[in-house]
Formats: C-alpha cells, structure tokens, sequence
C-alpha cells in the first residue's frame, strides 16, 4: 500500500466495496445455469427417494462411497474460516482483513451444506427427527451432528457481527445501491452509529467468537474423523486420524479461499483491495499447512508399512501398487508434493498460478477423502464371496455422481448470493485501517 | 389483594379475610381428609369382600422375569392387550435367563447351503442376502482350506451397537443383538463397524415387498424387511421364544451346529438332536471365536477344521446376479 491509497476517502472505499452489489446480467446468466443444473440433480435425488439407496454403486461391503467422501470434504472445507479468522486473526496478522469474509463466507456455506449432504446417504431421510428424538449420546454421529450445528451457528454470527457496521455505512452512503436493498440494509444494520459503547459490544462478541470457534472447528473435523477411526478396520484403525483431517481440511480450505480470491478479485474489481501480497501470503499458508499435511500423510502410511500387519499390508499394497494405486499417486504427487514445490517460489504464488495450484489441490483433496472412505471397506477382515461383481468392487453410478454435484452447486449458490448482496471485503475494518476514524452519519 | 380494600383500616381488613381464609382452607382440608379416609374405607373393605372369594385351587405361574408363582385360578386374567408396544418390549429385552450360544463345528461343513436358504427363505432375503453366509478360507498357504459358515456373532461387546445413533441396533439381555427397521435410519454406521462384515443393506425394495404390505413388523424376525434399513442374523430369536432351535441350525444336514443356553451350559446340535455340555464341546474341541483380540466377546464359538469328514471342494455354485 502506497500513501495514496491510506487516504482513500470513505466514499471511495464504499463505492469500490459495495459497486458490485447490483443485479446484472451477469449475475442472472451464472444464477439461472445454476439453479437449472440444482434441478437436474434434484431430479436424480428424487430417484433415489424413491428407489432406495440401491440406485448409487455403494453395496454391502463398500456402503459408504462417495456420499460419505463428499460429506467429509464438505466438513473439510469449512474448518478454514476458523484457521483464517481465529487462529491467524487472534494472532494479529493485519494482513488478512480483505480475506476474512470470504473465509467466513466459505465457512458458512460448507458448513451449512455439509448437513445436506449426510442425508444424501441415509437410507431413510425421512427419519432424520430421530437422531434428536432418539439420539444415543455414545455415538460418534450425535457428536458429529452437535458440533457441526454449533460450528455452524459461530460462523453465521461470526459472518453476520462485522457486517452490522458494513450495512451502516452502506445504506446510507453506497449511492448505486438498488434502492429496494436499502431498508433490508438498514433493517440488518441494527441501529448501528458507530459509537464506541456500540464498537465496544461488537468487538468483545467477535472476540469471543473467535475463541470459541476453535475448539469448535477442531471438533468437528476430529469427530467426522472419528467415524472412521473408531472402527477397527485397516485404514482407519488410526490414532492419528484427528489431526491428519484437521491439517487436510486447512489444505482444502485454504485452496478454496485462493480460488474465492480469484473470482471476486476480477469479477468484482477489488484489485485494489486484494492484492499480489494477499495471494503471496495465502500461497504461504497454504504450503505450511500442506507441509503439515504431508508430515501427518507420512504417519499414516509409513507407520503401519513398516509393520505390515496382515489386514494392513492387503490395503497398503493396493493403495501403493494394486487397484487404487493411480488414483493415490496422483493425488499425493499431483496434490500435495508437486504443490509444495511449486509454492516455495515466489512466481508461483502470483495470482493466477496459485489459483491453479490452488484447484489442483482442491480436486486432489476431494479424492483424496474417496481414497480414505473406499477402499478400506474394500478388503474386509473376512474374504467377500458368493455375492455379485458389483458388491466386490465400488465403482459409483451416474445418479450418485449427480446427487454428489448438488452440493457443490448449493455451495455455490450461497456463496454467489452472499458475495453479491454484501461487500466481499469488510467495510468499516478497511476504512478503519485506511486511517478513517471515526465514520460520521448524518 | 391489599389493593382491594377501601372502606375498612387496612388492619382490620386483612386480619378478617386473613382468618376467614384459614377458616375456609381449615374446613375444606378436614372435608378432604374425611372424604379420603372415607373412599380409602371403602375401596379397601371392597378389596376385601372380593379377596375372600377364594377358590382353593392353586395355580403355578412362570413371571416374565422367569420366577415360578402360585396364584389362585380365580385370580387369572387374561392379559390385557397392549398391541405391538409390549411386543416390541418383549423384543427389546428378550428372553429372560437365557444366554443364547452357537457353536459351528467347522469340520463338519460341506458347504451344503442349506442353512443359507433356510435363514433367507425365513427372512425375506433375496439371493444375495446372507444372515448367514458359508466361507471358503485358508488362513495361510500352508494350512489347509477349509468352509466357514458366517453369521452375526452377536458380540457382548457389540461394536455395532456402540456407534448406532438411534438405538436401532440393541443387544438383549439374553445376548442376542437385534435390528429394529422401524427405528432404523439407514446411515450403516453399524456396517461399517462391524468386523465380521455381518450385516446387510436393503439398497432396493427388498423380496417381494409388495406381499407382504399388511404384514405386522416382528423385531424377532426382521420381517416384513424395509428399504432403506439394515437386516442381519437374529440368532431366530422369534423361533427361540417358541423353544425352537434357529432356522440354520434345524436345517443343515451335516450336523455342524450346535444352540443353546449358556446359562444351562448346554447345547443341541441341529441335525442329531443330541444334547451335550458346552463347557466339555468347547474344551474338548479346542474351540475358539472368531478375532477375539478385538475385544468384541462373540457369542459364536468355532470347533477347529480338524479331521475333517469330507475333503474340501472349491466352491462351484454360481454367484448371485448383480444387483
């Protein structure tokens, strides 16, 4: 940031803020092929609805496919709103301010969808009540669904408390705003003044979302974890199953967030805003978490082949040299080694070559979860005989992929809405670091 | 009430209505306690004209919780109806003083499959659906191969019924882990836990679904089977409370089963009918569960491959049709 730009005015940080905020053409083109692909997919659920499970590729020895892969990719994802506002905002890293939203966006969204996407698997949806009603507190899925709902909650507020001074400021000095946005501004802004018993409030509350969000993030993606790990199956017999998911899931996240960045930068025009060093830095985060990733990928493989116990040794050498082998150097080299190498240098930390790396990573991330629900259920302790073809190996069918695609799309679609409708950079925060002090309303 | 009175001192007012209030609640307690102390007088001189028809003659019982009573025949009632909560109750906690066991003599099996076709034909599975299934193993190359018939094996320490949300999955106080469909909401946690690889999914409406649409839901047998739940091996809990042997072991015709109580420490086989000790079966035969180091206490017990009556034949019978 040069001296100029730190005497912006805030009527020039509004309008490059908030110009976005408008319905156009273009917003109606990419909503509309959205919600008619949402409908495709809807379509194929009501299959499934009606049909049974029996319409995906999953069997009885591989019952868990590439719903449950989704469902942990999606719980993945959101973690990064905790990495990105908590732990690196309540470190004091000033340079993450234009970022935070779109973390918290994409938190929300992820967060939010990942529900869905669990009854995706369920046999009998329209049992869902009896988790509350009957729930068993001794089963992992009751922690699951508890702390995801928590996690889910503090990332709304989390999203939703920084954005009563935006919506302040917005309603009443943003001059190109569709003048029906104008009273839901207001309505959301609460009354706020900028005045400092109301700052005072808002910045303690943030505070302590932001401290309860850890253990709250840690938690979910531990328990999700759990799922697997508290079975006794090779693959998943892992007591480092917890962190292993947890440094994955930042390395999805934070992909997601540099992808994010991307968009909203040349669609929105905030290249003023988000920067060469913000994607500099990102790429940074990225490589550190991706090298704790590797770290713990090295536990989880090395350790149990080196000792190569029987139901182990079937499932490593499968993963390494049989059936699943491509798919897993693919997505270990592809996804998170030739990543790290890349993003030691500092030209591929630009812009547009970490958004590539950063959706290589995203891609290998999603697979990497189908490679840590699938093949496991492949070799069973006790040999899989007089049954089917199909029940022997897992290979998902069209109707399950499309059903798997709707989450994304709902993803998207929130994540559209919400950065179309609200600044993509907090407001108040960049005026406040921009030297503006304290805001006047009329 | 203090803002009520108007024309008396404020003393005197409140001390009247005070004391015509304890007055009031004084007369209606000792109204209450008479009328009580009445219909109590009554009620239990009732009680007493009808226990004096006695007929003398003594009948003997057996509780549900298995204790031997006698009661006066005049005293028999027939049971009031309370329609499928008390079944389900019953199927919830099973027969009481029993500890079902099951012991497989693997050298026994030939791989007959009848016990399969039994259990599937009793449960309204289709043909790739097995409660109970015959393996063909060889634990190493070295040793000899050998047929496992597979079933749940109802663990004391049941993994399955450790991660089920919503308590669909249980096990009874008579050992045996049932499946309740009706509470069941398919998300194969249990599946997924299980190490034996017991249980089984109806991904599809399952067996002739359509017959059986007015058919009441016995937890005992798993039937009618619904879409969308689980189904596994019920030990035939419906057939033990008749004092039946399970379908498997009636039908197999080579004698590999045994079932029983351990509790009584006694088991039957299902083709000779011949009852022994389970505790001389087992030491006798060196008999052994299935991956005890897991901790999972099966209550299904093998006798080791040995001296095996018929020479192992690799399995010819095709494979199911996909599904």
């Amino acid at each position: 940031m040069n001296m100029d730009d730190n005497k912006l005015t805030l009527e020039k940080i509004t309008s490059d803020l908030t110009h976005h905020i408008r319905i156009n053409k273009g917003f109606l083109i990419w909503m509309g092929f959205l919600t008619v692909s949402l409908l495709v997919c809807l379509y194929a659920y009501s299959i499934q609805l009606k049909t049974g499970l029996g319409v995906a590729g999953i069997r009885d020895y591989v019952t868990w496919g590439m719903y449950l892969a989704n469902f942990v990719f999606f719980v993945a994802a959101s973690l990064i709103g905790m990495l990105i506002s908590a732990v690196l905002g309540l470190i004091g890293m000033k340079w993450l301010t234009p970022i935070t939203r779109i973390a918290e966006t994409i938190a929300v969204a992820f967060a939010a969808v990942a529900g869905l996407v669990i009854v995706s698997d369920m046999g009998r949806p329209e049992r869902l009540a009896y988790v509350f009603l009957y729930g068993r507190p001794q089963s992992p899925i009751l922690w699951d669904v508890t702390v995801i709902t928590t996690y889910f909650v503090l990332s709304l507020l989390l999203l939703f408390l920084p954005l009563i001074a935006d919506m302040a400021i917005i309603h009443r000095k943003a001059d190109s705003l569709p003048s029906w946005l104008k009273p839901v501004y207001k309505v959301l802004s609460l009354n706020f003044t900028d005045n400092p018993a109301q700052n005072k409030i808002i910045n303690r509350a943030i505070r302590i979302l932001l401290i309860l969000l850890i253990p709250a993030a840690l938690s979910i993606h531990t328990v999700t974890s759990w799922l697997f790990a508290v079975t006794s199956r090779a693959g998943w017999d892992s007591t480092v199953f917890g962190p292993y998911f947890v440094s994955g899931a930042f390395v999805a996240g934070s992909a997601a967030v540099i992808i994010a960045m991307f968009f909203f930068r040349k669609n929105y025009k905030l290249q003023d805003y988000l920067t060469d060093l913000h994607f500099n830095n990102m790429g940074k985060v990225l490589a550190t978490v991706s090298l704790v990733y590797l770290y713990f990928n090295f536990n989880e493989f090395l350790v149990p082949g080196y000792k190569l116990k029987r139901a182990d040794a079937i499932h490593l050498q499968e993963l390494f040299a049989g059936k699943d082998a491509i798919l897993f150097w693919v997505v270990q080299i592809g996804g998170l080694i030739l990543p790290i190498l890349f993003m030691l240098f500092r030209r591929f930390r630009k812009p547009l070559p970490i958004m590539f790396i950063s959706i290589a990573v995203l891609i290998a991330a999603w697979f990497k979860r189908y490679i840590i629900v699938v093949p496991t259920q492949e070799h069973p302790f006790l040999p899989i005989q007089h049954v089917p073809q199909n029940f022997i190996h897992y290979s998902p069918t069209l109707i399950e992929t499309l059903i798997s695609v709707a989450p994304f799309i709902l993803v998207l679609i929130i994540i559209t809405l919400i950065s179309k409708f609200f600044p993509v950079i907090p407001l108040h925060e960049t005026a406040r670091e921009r030297g503006i002090e304290h805001i006047k309303f009329d | 009430m203090e803002d009520n009175h108007t024309s008396h001192s404020p003393d005197e007012s409140e001390d009247q209505k005070n004391s015509t209030r304890r007055n009031f609640l004084k007369n209606l307690g000792l109204a209450g306690v008479g009328v009580a102390t009445g219909a109590a007088a009554l009620y239990s001189g009732h009680i007493f004209e009808a226990k004096k028809e006695v007929s003398g003659d003594q009948k003997v019982l057996l509780t549900q919780d298995g204790k031997l009573v006698q009661v006066d025949s005049l005293e028999i009632k027939a049971m009031e109806k309370t329609g499928v909560a008390l079944h389900e109750m019953e199927g919830r906690e099973g027969i009481p003083g029993r500890r079902w066991v099951m012991v497989t003599d693997l050298s026994k099996c030939r791989n007959a499959r009848k016990c399969i076709s039994a259990c599937q034909d009793a449960h309204q599975l289709r043909p790739e659906q097995y409660h109970m299934n015959t393996l063909q193993m060889q634990d190493t190359p070295g040793t000899a191969p050998y047929n496992m018939p597979k079933n749940c094996q109802h663990c004391d320490n049941p993994p399955c019924v450790a991660v089920c949300p919503v308590d669909a999955t249980y096990k009874r106080q008579d050992g045996i882990v049932l499946i309740d469909n009706v509470r069941c909401i398919g998300c194969r946690f249990c599946m997924a836990a299980c190490p034996y690889s017991a249980r089984i999914f109806n991904w599809i409406e399952p067996k002739d679904a359509a017959t059986h649409l007015d058919q009441e839901y016995n937890v005992e047998l798993n039937v009618p089977q619904k879409v969308g739940t689980i189904s596994k091996c019920l030990f035939s809990a419906d057939r033990l409370r008749e004092g039946k042997l399970p379908y498997c072991v009636e039908a197999c015709p080579n004698g590999v089963y045994y079932f029983g109580d351990e509790n009584e420490d006694a088991v039957t086989n299902g083709t000779t009918k011949e009852t022994v000790r389970l505790s001389k079966l087992l030491r006798d035969n060196a008999g052994y569960q299935l991956m005890p180091e897991l901790g999972t206490k099966p209550r299904v017990y093998f006798l080791p491959p040995k001296n095996r009556l018929f020479p192992f034949e690799a399995a010819t019978e095709t494979t199911p049709e996909k599904v």
